[in-house]
């Protein structure tokens, strides 16, 4: 209940960290080739991060209901998987808006974009198999979520193997270098949507609990 | 409660997005690039393509958020329908 | 020892079980011949298609008879609730998997002996240029497939909507096995012989084996129990 009594406060925290970011961002340099463009990286960049983070939790929890059994580990799972799809689109469809504008095209097939496009495939996958699995359908999940889990630092890693068109991975530890100024406003981005995600996995898991607590009592008045 | 709280929320996002959409004016002396001073072919078509990726975070994530209360809502709802029914017994 | 002697029993079971009617492999090796001939014309311009099909071709019919030898070879395991018997054995379940994943795994091998060399016959693809390196990313390839799908297939044979299911579950998760699989292949097709770019491949896929295989036999137990 620790995450009721902190839910508000990191709410107002968050909405305004929210409100401040499109001034940062605005107030941010210009990256000397993209221009304005390159301004989608400060929401594109956050978004995937905070993606990493709900398949963590979403691999973790379903290895742990798995071989735990542990019912509230499934709970946190399948909201996970709901978010990491949600983060999952918009990093794809922020990616394709900037790709237009700097590659020329909507979609590439490389490696980063189709190994993302395949992990939001296996997490949507996750949500019809949990809807329409039938009983048993959390189990099935579970392994889903694992072998996702599994899939995801291919995704990560694929730019530095592959020869690609998509910026490598070091951008990031460069750009402390080549730009604090950037690199201030990328971080702040990332830990405001991090944060958001982190809210918006809170709630996610209410409503997975209150679902649980009415299947309970739908039982019990059964017996 | 929680309602009032998610107003606030998407208040503050739209002014948030608001604020944003209004290009920079002028500029900072540390190396900001004026947005009047870049090559014309540059700086037009980029903009519909930032303003976008933001405008489609801002929908996704009220569409998100409006589907979590709606789902919480009801189920909410049953629940308080079922303790009515059942005298609250069972809790 | 007595893990390997399990899985053993179990792979001559289905093997035995096979030979009796040829069921599976028959309808198998129809299904992908039918899913060559398909996807031949949708690449085939004025009589001839693009050498770099073949590979595609190939994968895909790999692909998509799997998953029906999948879905049959349990349901055969379901109708005599067998597969129940035998997680009730006292044996180690992850050797009744292993067991599975070879029988599959040889099921799918048998396939492509008659596939691959149609497959390159219809396309005049130079397949057997480099036999060795073909025949690792088709063995490869074929496990990694094959270790996720029995484990998922395994699973569903308790869902009712098992059918559906398995696609929904497999694809996703094996596509990375398969671009591999097609990308390395496809490095045979190139004149002169991509040989740097298919070991690449052929190294991504032993990656995705062990990592898929690793986590088939850690999951088996505890996702097949009630």
């Amino acid at each position: 209940m620790v995450m009721r009594k902190l839910f508000v406060p990191m709410l107002v925290i968050t909405a305004a960290m929210f409100a401040y970011s499109p001034i940062a961002i605005a107030n941010a340099p210009y990256e000397s080739t993209m221009r304005l463009v390159q301004k989608i990286f400060y929401y594109h960049f956050p978004a995937w991060m905070a993606l990493t983070v709900s398949v963590t939790v979403c691999t973790v929890a379903s290895a742990v209901y798995l071989f735990k059994g542990n019912a509230r580990a499934d709970r946190i799972a399948a909201a996970a998987a709901e978010i990491t799809v949600i983060f999952g689109l918009f990093g794809l469809v922020s990616g394709s808006l900037w790709g237009r504008k700097a590659w020329g095209v909507w979609w590439q097939w490389d490696a980063r974009l189709t190994m993302a496009f395949l992990l939001e495939l296996i997490f949507f996958g996750y949500i019809l198999v949990r809807n329409y699995g039938g009983p048993g359908a959390e189990k099935l999940a579970a392994a889903m979520g694992i072998f996702g889990g599994a899939t995801a630092p291919f995704v990560y890693k694929s730019v530095d193997w592959w020869r690609t068109v998509h910026p490598k991975t070091s951008v990031m530890t460069t750009l402390g270098e080549t730009s604090p100024q950037m690199w201030y406003v990328v971080w702040f981005c990332t830990f405001t949507i991090l944060l958001f995600m982190g809210l918006l996995l809170a709630a996610r898991i209410r409503l997975e609990e209150q679902r649980a607590t009415l299947d309970r009592l739908y039982l019990e008045a059964e017996d | 409660m929680l309602r009032r709280i998610s107003l606030a929320l998407v208040t503050f996002m739209l002014v948030g997005v608001t604020a944003f959409a209004q290009p920079p004016q002028g500029g900072s002396p540390d190396g900001f690039v004026p947005l009047s001073s870049l090559p014309p072919g540059e700086e037009m078509p980029a903009a519909p393509f930032v303003v976008g990726a933001y405008a489609f975070f801002l929908l996704l994530m009220l569409f998100y958020l409006w589907t979590i209360w709606n789902r919480l809502s009801k189920v909410e709802r049953d629940l308080k329908e079922f303790e009515r029914r059942h005298g609250g017994a069972t809790r | 020892m007595r893990f390997l002697r399990i899985a053993w029993l179990v792979l001559r079971k289905d093997v035995a079980i096979e030979l009796r009617s040829y069921e599976i492999l028959s309808t198998t090796l129809f299904f992908a011949v039918a899913c060559v001939a398909i996807f031949s014309f949708a690449f085939v311009r004025e009589g001839q298609a693009p050498v770099d099909a073949a590979a595609g071709i190939l994968w895909i019919a790999i692909a998509f008879s799997g998953t029906l030898a999948l879905g049959r070879t349990f349901e055969r395991e379901r109708y005599g609730e067998t597969l129940k018997a035998l997680l009730l054995a006292p044996a180690p379940r992850p050797a009744i998997y292993l067991g599975k994943l070879l029988g599959i795994v040889a099921l799918l091998f048998a396939t492509e002996v008659i596939v691959v060399p149609m497959v390159a016959f219809l396309f005049s693809a130079p397949f057997f240029s480099r036999p060795g390196l073909l025949v690792a990313l088709l063995g490869l390839g074929t496990i990694g497939y094959a270790a996720v799908g029995t484990l998922f297939a395994a699973m569903l044979v308790r869902a009712r909507t098992r059918d559906v299911m398995l696609p929904i579950l497999l694809y996703p998760i094996t596509i990375p096995v398969i671009i591999a699989g097609v990308r390395g292949t496809s490095a045979l097709l190139a004149s002169p012989v991509d040989e740097p770019v298919a070991m690449l491949w052929i190294g991504l896929l032993s990656f995705f084996d062990v990592v898929f295989v690793t986590l088939s036999l850690w999951t088996f137990e505890p996702l097949m129990t009630e």
